[in-house]
């Protein structure tokens, strides 16, 4: 393996064990725990090893099979897409621990084709970040959405209609997405984002070009369940197997948010899209109400996992919002919500995922007195809502700080209101959560019995990357000054 | 002077911090369990107190604990005015500890534990605010003060503490999410820094409209300090036991309050600033509404600690008042108030607790005549009263007299007013229940005879009768303390 393209390692190793999986995992299951672990745990020390690469030498470029660009596929790890491969390979890593766990208890004997499915999933996230390539991203997009369908599927009851909902919403993003991408062939007669950047200023056709990205934003938003065209989340995440839950729920929109700001600031340069006062007021007020309306709609569930699909949704008006505030600090905010927000979300699906395992239900019903049975995991949904509702100093508070601070440079006040909201309603949901797990029920007015049942943690093996995931939330948050100033503020476009 | 860079404003804090580590493992050792507890007020107090002759000569310690904005770490920094503040927290805290043993063990409670556990997160979050060195640092321990003492509050664990539990965290979490952050963004947007600087940071940078807009966002974003129509969270939280009341809402979580309103007003806001606007009357007013409303409230309470708990907050209001003058003296007289009235306010609250411990008693109609059976409790709440009425040999009395002074300075004859009315409904609220406890008659059928709380509550309680009187005669180190705080050297 040669060093230098260690970063399409951290792609290839997966997608490998994916085969291995099915080819092993049929006639043993005992392959499939060490092929999954061994594979991201690579990917892991890859992408770290990238991203400090990435961030000591400046961006890498990878042609593959020696085809020059633009005819060839390009792959390029600048520090966003290094960033996003450590991201992707971290929340992978914790949250396959409790995938396996879960998928042993929920799809006995299916376990070889759950994961077969959950590495090419991962691998195709990977090469969404890579690649330099706008059809390919189209490809990549497809191939994980695929997997998604397919792992959603697997679920009990009425999953498979939530993901055929799922694949109908799924498919209408992606002809969006590919029309658009048609358009910008049309006009440019290339596929390399670098080589449309060059090329798109010098044509003088603002009609065409804002057309063209107003197609491949209306795909990447429902892709990523951008209020108003979420509908498909809630369902679909709700009645995923919790194994693919655990993994799927952090990443997808998070990666969909991340493939929005790599389409604006290398594929179409911010200079494109920003001065389209239409496209950015109507998409910071479409975020505003995404915000309002997803922390709203989260009010009105009566379970856990619901709950927190909904905040999905309002957390993905705060990345949306957050970019087309078109000044630095919302951009800076956008990318570390990305990364916070796909930390906090694997956290909590973590609990999730600990508490079906025990009592087979997150209901709100069910969560009573859940404290004294769980407690460890309890503590950390604790620090997993402290940071959803952006307490300091996890990390929730400092993605929240930028994008406030973009929303007043801005003077979208809308947004700046939007977002204290969803903190104080965040803080609402939370606490009603919490505060039914701390006392259990009251009903009988007798008190100082709640204590009746035992105590049933949650097993080792789902419990400990759970506390490592609540510790990353507050070693992330302290890590902000580095993150910003080594990694994203390399990003943001020069004259912003 | 320039501040010496130092670890130990991060160990002060730390201590209790990592302290709840120990506390939890002894969880079926009550006695190891409670030496540890007794052990970290005690090295606390002492780091702090060894901090005090740096602050003294002007200089101070900073500590950098983490870059994570522009422009704002996460910052300690000890300096004049948090180290009042944390010398009142961590000496009240030493005998809050000794205290809670007694009284803890006393009514055999549940949990203790996590009780005590919390109480330590809670105070290392209360010297946080103290050494905080900027408004970012100083918001992240004031939310986790807010956080800490949630399980405190709720301890028994009954739909009353459910409910209360309930309204303690939507008044403090709402408005420090909702008005308090922000108007620290804002503040940072127009400033570029939240560094607490002596006059303030926002000279020159934010029109009157603004800082207007800034000092009320700020003043009820900091609900700790209780202000109306922001303060019925305090008489829900007495629902605590006694002395998480006496410590949290006599002292360390209240005083947050104010100390986070005075951070604003010398260091962020700035008194010039704030004087050139002709903004203090937005201060004084609210202060002065809370004030007397909370004193007319207090006299219909028959319950002992809700009584207190609106005595609380209108004492909080005095501080604010005095700051809101923007004189040196009335600013000099609500700083003090802030530690006199803190030993008064925990004397009070540690006998009210005596008494339930000695007595079951809760409501001060049932307390005619026990002042004959619990001389020494009654003897501290009379001391205790005292000083919160503003009457010398008593503390309070040098606060409220330099509160006083600084009414008649600014010729503000509406306040001078407002303080000597005040006074009296204190001493209206108070005395009766010295009195019928000393003078009144039994109810029929009650025992007689000496009963006083266990030692380990009546110890503490005496000590802290006694810091109060002696402050009386000694209050030089925190005038000093103050003086420096407000740049008069």
């Amino acid at each position: 393996m040669s060093a230098t393209n260690l970063h399409l390692f951290v792609l290839v190793v997966p997608l490998l064990s994916a085969f291995a999986v099915n080819l092993l995992g049929r006639s043993s299951k005992q392959w499939i725990a060490p092929l999954v672990l061994g594979s991201l745990a690579f990917s892991v020390i890859g992408s770290l090893v990238t991203l400090a690469r990435v961030v000591a030498h400046g961006t890498l470029r990878y042609t593959v099979g020696n085809w020059q660009p633009p005819f060839g596929i390009e792959l390029v790890v600048d520090p966003l897409s290094a960033l996003m491969m450590v991201l992707i390979a971290v929340v992978a890593f914790l949250a396959s621990f409790s995938s396996l766990k879960s998928v042993e208890q929920e799809l006995p004997g299916r376990e070889s084709f759950f994961f077969t499915l959950y590495l090419i999933l991962i691998a195709g996230l990977f090469g969404l970040v890579l690649t330099g390539d706008a059809f390919n991203l189209y490809v990549l997009l497809e191939i994980t959405s695929i997997t998604t369908y397919g792992l959603i599927a697997m679920g009990r009851g009425r999953a498979a209609l939530s993901s055929f909902n799922y694949i109908i919403m799924g498919s209408i993003g992606a002809c969006f997405y590919l029309l658009g991408i048609g358009y910008i062939y049309i006009l440019t007669g290339t596929l390399n984002m670098a080589d449309i950047a060059r090329i798109l200023p010098t044509l003088n056709a603002p009609v065409a070009t804002a057309t063209a990205i107003a197609f491949v934003l209306v795909g990447l938003w429902i892709k990523m369940a951008f209020f108003p065209l979420h509908s498909w989340l809630p369902n679909a995440y709700s009645h995923a197997p919790t194994g693919a839950g655990t993994m799927v729920a952090p990443l997808m929109t998070k990666v969909t948010v991340y493939l929005m700001v790599r389409v604006i600031i290398t594929m179409y340069t911010p200079a494109l899209v920003f001065p389209h006062a239409w496209i950015t007021n109507s998409a910071v007020w479409a975020a505003a109400l995404a915000i309002v309306c997803g922390s709203m709609l989260a009010l009105g569930q009566k379970d856990l996992r619901r709950m927190l699909t909904y905040i999905i949704i309002a957390e993905v008006g705060y990345m949306v919002g957050g970019i087309f505030l078109a000044n630095a600090n919302g951009l800076t905010g956008s990318i570390l919500h990305i990364v916070n927000d796909a930390l906090m979300t694997l956290c909590l699906f973590l609990v999730v995922a600990s508490i079906i395992y025990r009592q087979g239900t997150v209901s709100m019903v069910s969560m009573q007195g859940i404290f004294h049975r769980m407690p460890f995991t309890m503590a950390a949904f604790t620090l997993g809502a402290f940071a959803m509702i952006g307490v300091p100093p996890t990390c929730g508070f400092f993605s929240k700080w930028y994008l406030i601070l973009g929303g007043i440079d801005a003077g979208h006040w809308e947004f700046v209101i939007a977002l204290v909201f969803s903190s104080l309603v965040n803080a609402l949901l939370f606490f009603r959560v919490i505060e039914l797990a701390f006392f259990g029920s009251l009903g009988d007015g007798q008190h100082h019995e709640h204590t009746a049942s035992e105590r049933h943690e949650a097993p080792w093996w789902m419990l400990k990357p759970l506390v490592l995931t609540a510790a990353l939330l507050i070693v992330v948050g302290l890590s902000t000054g580095p993150l910003v100033n080594n990694v994203i503020r390399l990003m943001i476009p020069i004259g912003f | 002077m320039t501040p010496i860079v130092s670890i130990w404003p991060l160990a002060a804090i730390l201590v209790s911090l990592l302290g709840a580590l120990p506390i939890i493992l002894s969880d079926r050792q009550p006695n190891l369990r409670e030496s540890w507890t007794i052990l970290i007020a005690l090295v606390k107090l002492t780091i702090v107190v060894a901090l005090l002759p740096g602050v003294l000569h002007g200089g101070g310690y900073v500590f950098t604990i983490a870059e994570v904005l522009p422009g704002v770490p996460i910052e300690l920094r000890v300096d004049a005015l948090g180290m009042i503040f944390a010398l009142v927290a961590s000496c009240l805290w030493l005998f809050t500890s000794i205290y809670s043993i007694g009284y803890m063990r006393a009514l055999d409670e549940h949990a203790q534990t996590r009780y005590f556990a919390s109480f330590a997160v809670a105070i290392s979050a209360t010297l946080g605010v103290a050494f905080a060195g900027n408004l970012l640092t100083m918001y992240l321990f004031y939310e986790v003060l807010s956080l800490s003492t949630y399980p405190l509050v709720t301890h028994e664990q009954t739909a009353e503490a459910r409910a209360s539990g309930r309204k303690y965290l939507t008044y403090i979490l709402g408005t420090s999410i909702g008005l308090a952050l922000p108007a620290m963004l804002m503040t940072y947007a127009a400033a570029g820094t939240l560094d607490f600087t002596v006059g303030g940071i926002l000279a020159g940078k934010a029109s009157p409209e603004l800082l207007a807009l800034l000092l009320v966002l700020f003043l009820f974003g900091f609900a700790k300090a209780g202000l109306m129509p922001f303060h019925g969270w305090l008489p829900a939280a007495m629902v605590a036991p006694t002395p998480v009341s006496s410590f949290l809402h006599g002292v360390a979580v209240v005083k947050a309050g104010v100390f986070a309103i005075f951070r604003v007003i010398f260091h962020i806001l700035g008194p010039e600033t704030l004087q050139t606007a002709n903004l203090g009357v937005i201060i004084t007013t609210i202060a002065s509404v809370t004030l007397l409303i909370a004193s007319l409230v207090a006299l219909t309470q028959d319950s002992l600690k809700r009584r207190l708990a609106y005595s609380t907050i209108g004492q909080l209001s005095y501080m604010v008042l005095g700051a809101g003058m923007l004189s040196a003296t009335g600013m000099l007289g609500g700083v003090l108030h802030l530690a006199m009235h803190a030993f008064g306010k925990i004397t009070l609250f540690f006998c009210a607790g005596a008494i339930y411990v000695a007595s079951k008693k809760k409501y001060i109609s049932q307390m005619d005549g026990l002042g004959r059976r619990m001389p020494i409790t009654y003897l501290a709440f009379f001391l205790g009263s005292l000083s919160i009425i503003g009457m010398p040999p008593m503390g309070g009395f040098i606060s409220k007299w330099y509160l006083l002074i600084g009414a008649i300075e600014g010729h503000q004859l509406l306040l001078i007013a407002v303080l000597l009315t005040s006074s009296l409904l204190n001493a209206a609220y108070f005395l009766p229940i010295v009195y019928r406890g000393f003078f009144a008659a039994s109810p029929e059928g009650g025992e007689e005879g000496f009963k006083e709380a266990p030692l380990l509550c009546i110890v503490p309680l005496s000590l802290t009768a006694l810091a109060s009187l002696t402050m009386f005669f000694y209050p030089d180190v925190f005038i000093k303390l103050i003086r420096l705080a407000l740049g008069a050297g």
